[in-house]
């Protein structure tokens, strides 16, 4: 650019103003991490640490990553635990029932896109609010899950799944594999969503579903899809999760809820759809896991927990809003 | 009268036969017959609530037509009308809504819904960046610096904000431009900008439809006028029978009366 005009309305955004949330959010976590250090070195030296949470976070931070597409639509998903939970069950019957583990795999992720199809279609074609529907169809995959297993758990040890288990349990190159899941899906989702006529679609359906209907823009299937993501990504982190403790509890997902949503938020994706990154959700995703692996392994009283979790959200999603409306020139208060 | 004057030999670009749309209990067409010919403009008048907004949305294909009417693309009867169907056709629309994702840059709306893609299938950021700059900067007049293709849309004045509608409308090599109300809420200059821009489509040998309250805008620029009043077409003119004074004369009778004589 060869001169700057006067006029700073009409200056290109600036670093700050196209990136500010998602370096906020990357601040977080290196001051929380050096925070961790301080107060316990012995253990956060150590190789140990990294490696117990860069195998458990994954199982909760790929449904964040997925889940992104819905908040950017607009809409909320509180029903993936109990899609992972269905998907997984429908794999294990299906082994159990002497179906080869790759084809009952791809059963179990078959599940996961059925039930955001179902999902999808309640959504954006009968227009229900999904904070709503997704609240009844949680209960109806859960249901379903816990009659066909009776209740009862799968044993998925590594003698049994050998190929699974190198699939979501081992480690290469000294990096748990879930971890290495987590980056090629990063990167596959970074793709999806700023490199593809769906992503584009995506961030317009959730801006202003009318404009983008009127330019030809179809809302219901791109919200459909986006659902389906979070249905199909749900059922992998199940069964990384099943595997990960060597068997399947009918209870699988209970817990990941809340998690998963505070990785999309705290990412930086707007509850208002139309804004929102991958990048933000997989940092946040760790930050949320540091938090979890550090305290327990810090010997602080995993009572401490909660409040940690608490604290850190609170205080960067009221930071990166602040943040936000100052680079924006707004008032604090938004209004 | 009021039947469209005849054009010997020329199929309209586009052509709504019988159209009637009802939301609920309300009619807002009731069979319609309209039509644009290649090279003309054809203005749009009816008071507010006439049906010109809901006219705009069934041509696009927003809004599927009742049971009986047809839409015609060049003397095709067209049965899967949408929306994007008819933007493939060559047909595009400056919504008086202006229909822009004010969250997003320039340039995902300047491309929204007819996004280029790379030959391996994938998002052409790079042209879509580097052609809303030169779009804005050629078309709208805006200086390079003045717009640059990440500013989000919200950050925009009202004028800027329908520069962007325009010349996204202008880009694909319409066939068939619609311009529902795109002086409103406009300046002086931005308005004149607007109004040359219409002057230039039919320069390009193409069609447009220019639906405004403002007649002293319309009148000048179009070569027909449908008049529209509680969706029913109440007359069309082609421009040499009728004066702007007498136009506006039965305007108001149409308003008053809900009849042009």
């Amino acid at each position: 650019m060869s001169e700057k005009p006067k006029n700073n309305r009409v200056a290109p955004p600036s670093f700050l103003r196209r990136y500010g949330s998602q370096l906020g959010i990357i601040g977080v976590g290196l001051v929380m991490w050096l925070g961790f250090v301080i107060a316990a070195p012995t253990v956060f030296m150590n190789t140990f640490i990294y490696v117990a949470f860069a195998q458990t976070t994954p199982q909760f931070g790929i449904i964040a990553l997925a889940l992104t597409f819905v908040v950017i639509t607009g809409e909320i998903d509180l029903s993936f635990p109990s899609i992972m939970a269905l998907g997984t069950a429908i794999f294990c019957l299906a082994v159990t029932h002497g179906v080869p583990w790759p084809i009952a795999l791809l059963l179990g992720l078959a599940t996961g896109a059925a039930c955001g199809w179902i999902n999808g279609f309640l959504v954006s074609w009968l227009n229900i609010p999904s904070l709503v529907i997704t609240i009844g169809t949680s209960f109806l995959f859960r249901g379903i899950e816990l009659v066909i297993m009776n209740g009862t758990g799968v044993p998925l040890t590594a003698e049994m799944y050998p190929g699974l288990h190198a699939l979501l349990r081992e480690s290469y190159f000294g990096i748990p594999v879930q971890t290495i899941w987590m980056i090629v899906l990063l990167g596959a989702t970074w793709l999806l969503l700023n490199r593809t006529r769906f992503g584009a679609h995506v961030f317009l359906v959730g801006d202003n579903p009318t404009s983008a209907r009127l330019m030809g823009i179809n809302a219901v299937s791109v919200k459909t899809r986006a659902f389906m993501l979070t249905g199909v990504v749900g059922v992998f982190a199940g069964l990384m999760t099943s595997i990960y403790g060597y068997y399947f509890w009918p209870t699988t997902g209970d817990g990941f809820l809340l998690n998963t949503i505070a990785s999309v938020f705290l990412g930086g994706t707007s509850v208002f759809g139309g804004t929102g990154s991958v990048i933000g959700s997989f940092v946040a995703s760790y930050i949320i896991g540091a938090i979890n692996a550090g305290i327990v392994s810090a010997g602080i009283n995993a009572f401490y927990t909660q409040l940690c979790f608490g604290l850190v959200i609170v205080i960067s999603v009221v930071l990166q809003t602040i943040i936000d409306r100052k680079i924006r020139r707004q008032s604090i208060t938004g209004r | 009268m009021a039947e469209a004057s005849p054009r010997p030999g020329a199929t309209p670009v586009i052509e709504l036969r019988n159209v009637s749309k009802t939301f609920g209990e309300v009619r807002s067409l009731s069979d319609i017959n309209f039509a644009v010919y290649p090279g003309e403009i054809v203005g749009l008048l009816g008071d507010n609530g006439a049906g010109k907004s809901t006219l705009v949305k069934t041509v696009m294909g927003f809004h599927k037509p009742d049971p009986g009417g047809d839409v015609f693309f060049k003397g095709q009867k067209i049965d899967d009308w949408s929306v994007a169907r008819a933007r493939g056709l060559g047909i595009e629309t400056v919504y008086q809504e202006r229909a822009l994702c004010e969250k997003q840059p320039i340039w995902r709306n300047m491309f929204m819904g007819r996004e280029p893609r790379t030959k391996w299938g994938l998002l052409d950021v790079k042209k879509m960046r580097e052609e809303s700059a030169r779009l804005m900067s050629e078309h709208m007049g805006f200086t390079s610096a003045a717009v640059h293709p990440d500013n989000v849309v919200t950050t925009m004045s009202g004028g800027e904000k329908q520069g962007v509608a325009i010349t996204r409308a202008l880009y694909f090599d319409a066939q068939l431009v619609i311009l529902d109300e795109p002086t409103m809420g406009l300046s002086l200059t931005e308005t004149k900008k607007t109004l040359d821009f219409v002057s230039n489509i039919k320069k390009a040998g193409k069609s447009a439809i220019f639906i405004d309250h403002n007649i002293f805008h319309v009148y000048p620029v179009v070569d027909r006028l449908y008049v529209l009043d509680r969706g029913k077409v109440a007359g069309v003119y082609d421009k040499s029978q009728i004066s702007m004074e007498e136009l506006i004369d039965r305007l108001y009778r149409v308003a008053r009366t809900g009849t042009l004589e």
